[in-house]
């Protein structure tokens, strides 16, 4: 067997090269026994960020870029608020007061470091357990406990708030966010997407398939798939036999990064350059962000079934992303106990609000029952406009003057 | 842009020949005569002419024009970054035009044979369907989806599948199938002013099976209405797409089976009896439905009503095919006008069978005329 001829880098071409692997076609044509070897390309497409915050909060790296320690008050007013929220949901599915409603603590630093890089052009297309990221990009938690507690209306996303709907269907939203950027390309905006997903999406064929397309047309796209561990029940390692996601890159042609999710910093740091890479036309980033699911898939599931109190303590006391970043400010005398009560207090106020805003929405769609026909087509068509009629006539007895 | 037959919304008679290049157009333009296909790339061009937002992508759909030829030039004509060749990934192509017709993009997605639709089911049910629905109007999908349609070409496995009832049943959706070159090219126009998706199936067994007249100008036919293609007063006949022309066959006495179907299909259905040869009698209403989503409800009814007679010829599987929901309409809204049990002339529910046997599946002249037989003994 003849042992492949090493080609030098150089002539390769990096790793983002967006005519590798053309040119390895190309040059096949004219090597007679062996092919040159892309091993070192394909290494270099997958890159680890480099931490800032150890587990305890010390920082153990340089800032990225353009952020400062001040940033990290925000950011923490931010996770803090996704932490409240998340409480006071779980509490409202509990009272009777909401549906199933899928939680996320825990993942509070992957999705604030990830939403702080966005710009205000750029859009968020999210999966359905991103209520802090969406928050972040203004839509206000009225939307998401609508959404939850079971009414439409909830993903009625203001015009001024760039992010697409929740998207409940697992990986369904890869293709569109594919599209969404190719979309943009092509009318030559100035805009990157972020579409987020867990690792139970990376096993689904719209995850291949929307990588594969993004990577061919070098879309202007961010992956950021948080790794929470868990599909409900599923282990990560029952749902790829990779060593990581962030690989799974390398075979659509562009880079992959992994980063520690409960460091709010490193995960800014990766998705800021991705986003970065995106808007320069240098193409699509898949961002593997490694976090812990702290409470169940959804209000429905137990996971004590599936996975150990003791794994659960570990993450909760010794990698809690809200720990970390506070023991950090703190070292700082950048941040005290009476900011953290003063800080509590707004966010339970803001949520309380928003709980009472979602509580009227409802009530207000449930006096009118016959807009489950609005919205289907942009004109109702007579067959639903019949329809609608029998509603009201029928179902309600009110003669269809309503 | 003008109707080339009729008003919105409502049925009408044309005298739109099937098979014939005579007439058709509206008002004496310059008219050019084409077979289907053509009519379908005559559409894209104008389509991609008048409005930048359209955008056709799809396997195949660039250089090579469509393994069809339905986007031939197109490519040269607009370039690759509106004429998009996609990877071979179906779920993607329909996916992704989900996510750039909500960002602003008309896009005309092609899958390159229905049977191949199945790989983007969830794209088109979950999503394409309902966005509108469940973002409150904040986004929509003005997706058009082509698909070749149908059997009778001798193509392989998977090729030859007649779905259209399956993304009918969708809530979102529209489902077009034209039957002629004139109408395909106004459906597809008018598809492409539509903000909401449109499953746009393409009988590929009369893709270039005759050539019509069809006017040069951008024109629309609406969706939603059917078309009286034939008046008459002994019994309703409602079809669409390729089928069309079978009914046609036996009404214009072509009725001598060509498509090696046997005569025993007759007797086997235990209706041998019947005096299939005084069909060719028969005063036929045809009504070609030529949008199953919406569908033309007051049109058939309003013909059996005239008639009290109903066949319903569709090349889908019978159970559960859309020819079912016009026999239960028609029940539910005209039973008292019928004077026989309605009559289901459709194919057999077992997988589309290959080449050899593919036309034992498809509604022939046999089957057609014991079907009118049966229904005016009954």
């Amino acid at each position: 067997m003849t042992k492949p001829v090493p080609t030098s880098p150089s002539t390769i071409g990096n790793s983002t090269d967006p005519d590798l692997g053309r040119r390895l076609e190309h040059s096949h044509n004219g090597v007679a026994h062996s092919l040159p070897s892309v091993s070192q390309s394909l290494v270099e497409l997958y890159r680890e960020t480099p931490p800032v915050l150890a587990p305890d909060g010390t920082q153990v790296g340089p800032f990225p870029a353009g952020l400062t320690p001040a940033d990290g008050v925000t950011l923490y007013r931010w996770l803090l608020l996704g932490r409240v929220f998340d409480e006071k949901a779980v509490h409202l599915q509990r009272q009777g007061r909401m549906g199933t409603y899928p939680p996320l603590v825990g993942q509070e630093a992957a999705q604030a470091g990830s939403a702080y890089a966005l710009h205000p052009e750029d859009w968020l297309i999210p999966s359905y357990r991103d209520h802090l990221a969406a928050r972040m990009r203004g839509l206000s938690f009225r939307y998401t406990l609508m959404y939850w507690m079971g009414i439409e209306e909830g993903n009625r996303i203001p015009d001024d708030v760039q992010v697409f709907t929740t998207a409940v269907s697992i990986g369904d939203q890869l293709p569109h966010a594919t599209g969404a950027a190719l979309a943009t390309q092509l009318l030559h905006e100035k805009r990157a997407f972020i579409v987020y997903f867990g690792d139970g999406a990376t096993s689904e064929g719209d995850f291949h398939e929307s990588l594969n397309f993004a990577g061919v047309y070098r879309l202007p796209l961010v992956y950021f798939c948080q790794n929470n561990q868990y599909a409900i029940s599923t282990p990560r390692t029952r749902q790829t036999a990779s060593a990581t996601i962030a690989q799974k890159a390398i075979a659509y042609g562009f880079p992959g990064e992994r980063v520690d999710g409960n460091d709010v910093f490193a995960v800014y740091d990766a998705v800021h350059r991705a986003l970065e890479r995106a808007r320069a036309g240098e193409g699509p980033t898949l961002v593997e962000a490694v976090t812990y699911r702290l409470g169940p898939h959804t209000t429905a599931d137990d996971p004590s079934r599936y996975r150990s109190k003791d794994e659960e303590e570990i993450w909760a006391k010794q990698r809690d992303p809200l720990l970390r970043l506070r023991r950090f400010l703190q070292s700082q005398n950048l941040w005290t106990d009476e900011d953290e009560e003063r800080a509590r207090a707004e966010a339970v106020a803001e949520v309380q609000q928003e709980i009472a805003a979602a509580e009227a929405a409802v009530q207000e769609a449930k006096r009118h029952p016959e807009q489950i026909f609005d919205h289907t087509f942009a004109k109702l068509p007579l067959y639903l406009q019949r329809q609608r009629q029998e509603f009201l006539t029928v179902t309600r007895g009110d003669n269809g003057q309503s | 842009m003008a109707a080339v037959t009729g008003e919105e919304g409502r049925g009408v008679a044309v005298s739109t020949p099937h098979r014939t290049s005579k007439n058709g157009s509206t008002n004496g333009s310059a008219s050019l005569n084409l077979n289907l296909v053509e009519a379908i790339n005559q559409a894209l061009h104008l389509a991609m002419e008048r409005d930048s937002r359209v955008v056709v992508m799809g396997e195949d759909v660039g250089r090579n024009g469509g393994v069809f030829r339905a986007t031939d030039g197109l490519w040269q004509r607009f370039g690759p970054e509106r004429v998009i060749d996609t990877p071979l990934a179906e779920s993607v192509i329909v996916g992704a035009a989900v996510g750039m017709a909500a960002f602003g993009l008309r896009p005309v997605a092609e899958i390159q044979f229905e049977g191949f639709t199945y790989l983007a089911f969830d794209q088109l049910v979950t999503q394409a369907a309902r966005l509108r629905n469940r973002s409150r109007g904040r986004f929509r999908v003005p997706l058009v989806l082509r698909a070749p349609h149908g059997g009778g070409v001798r193509a392989p496995e998977h090729h030859s599948e007649a779905p259209e009832a399956l993304y009918a049943h969708v809530p979102g959706l529209q489902v077009v199938i034209p039957s002629n070159p004139c109408d395909a090219k106004g459906l597809l126009l008018a598809a492409l002013q539509q903000d909401d998706p449109v499953i746009f199936f393409e009988p590929k067994r009369i893709y270039r099976a005759f050539r019509q007249s069809v006017p040069q100008e951008a024109y629309t036919v609406p969706i939603g209405a059917a078309a009286v293609v034939r008046e008459g007063h002994d019994v309703t006949v409602v079809s669409w797409g390729a089928s069309v022309h079978s009914v046609l066959d036996v009404i214009a006495k072509h009725g001598v089976d060509d498509n090696n179907s046997t005569d025993h299909a007759a007797s086997a259905d235990g209706i041998g009896h019947l005096d299939v040869d005084a069909v060719s009698h028969l005063d036929v209403e045809l009504i070609d439905l030529r949008s199953l989503k919406p569908w033309d409800e007051e049109t058939v009814l309003h013909s059996v009503e005239k008639t009290g007679r109903l066949v319903v010829v569709q090349e889908a599987w019978q159970t559960g095919g859309f020819g079912s929901e016009i026999i239960s309409r028609v029940a539910q809204k005209a039973l008292y006008s019928l004077q026989a049990p309605p009559v289901l002339v459709g194919g057999w529910d077992i997988p589309v069978p290959l080449a050899q046997l593919e036309r034992e599946q498809l509604p022939s002249s046999v089957r057609i005329r014991a079907a009118l037989a049966q229904v005016m003994q009954g």
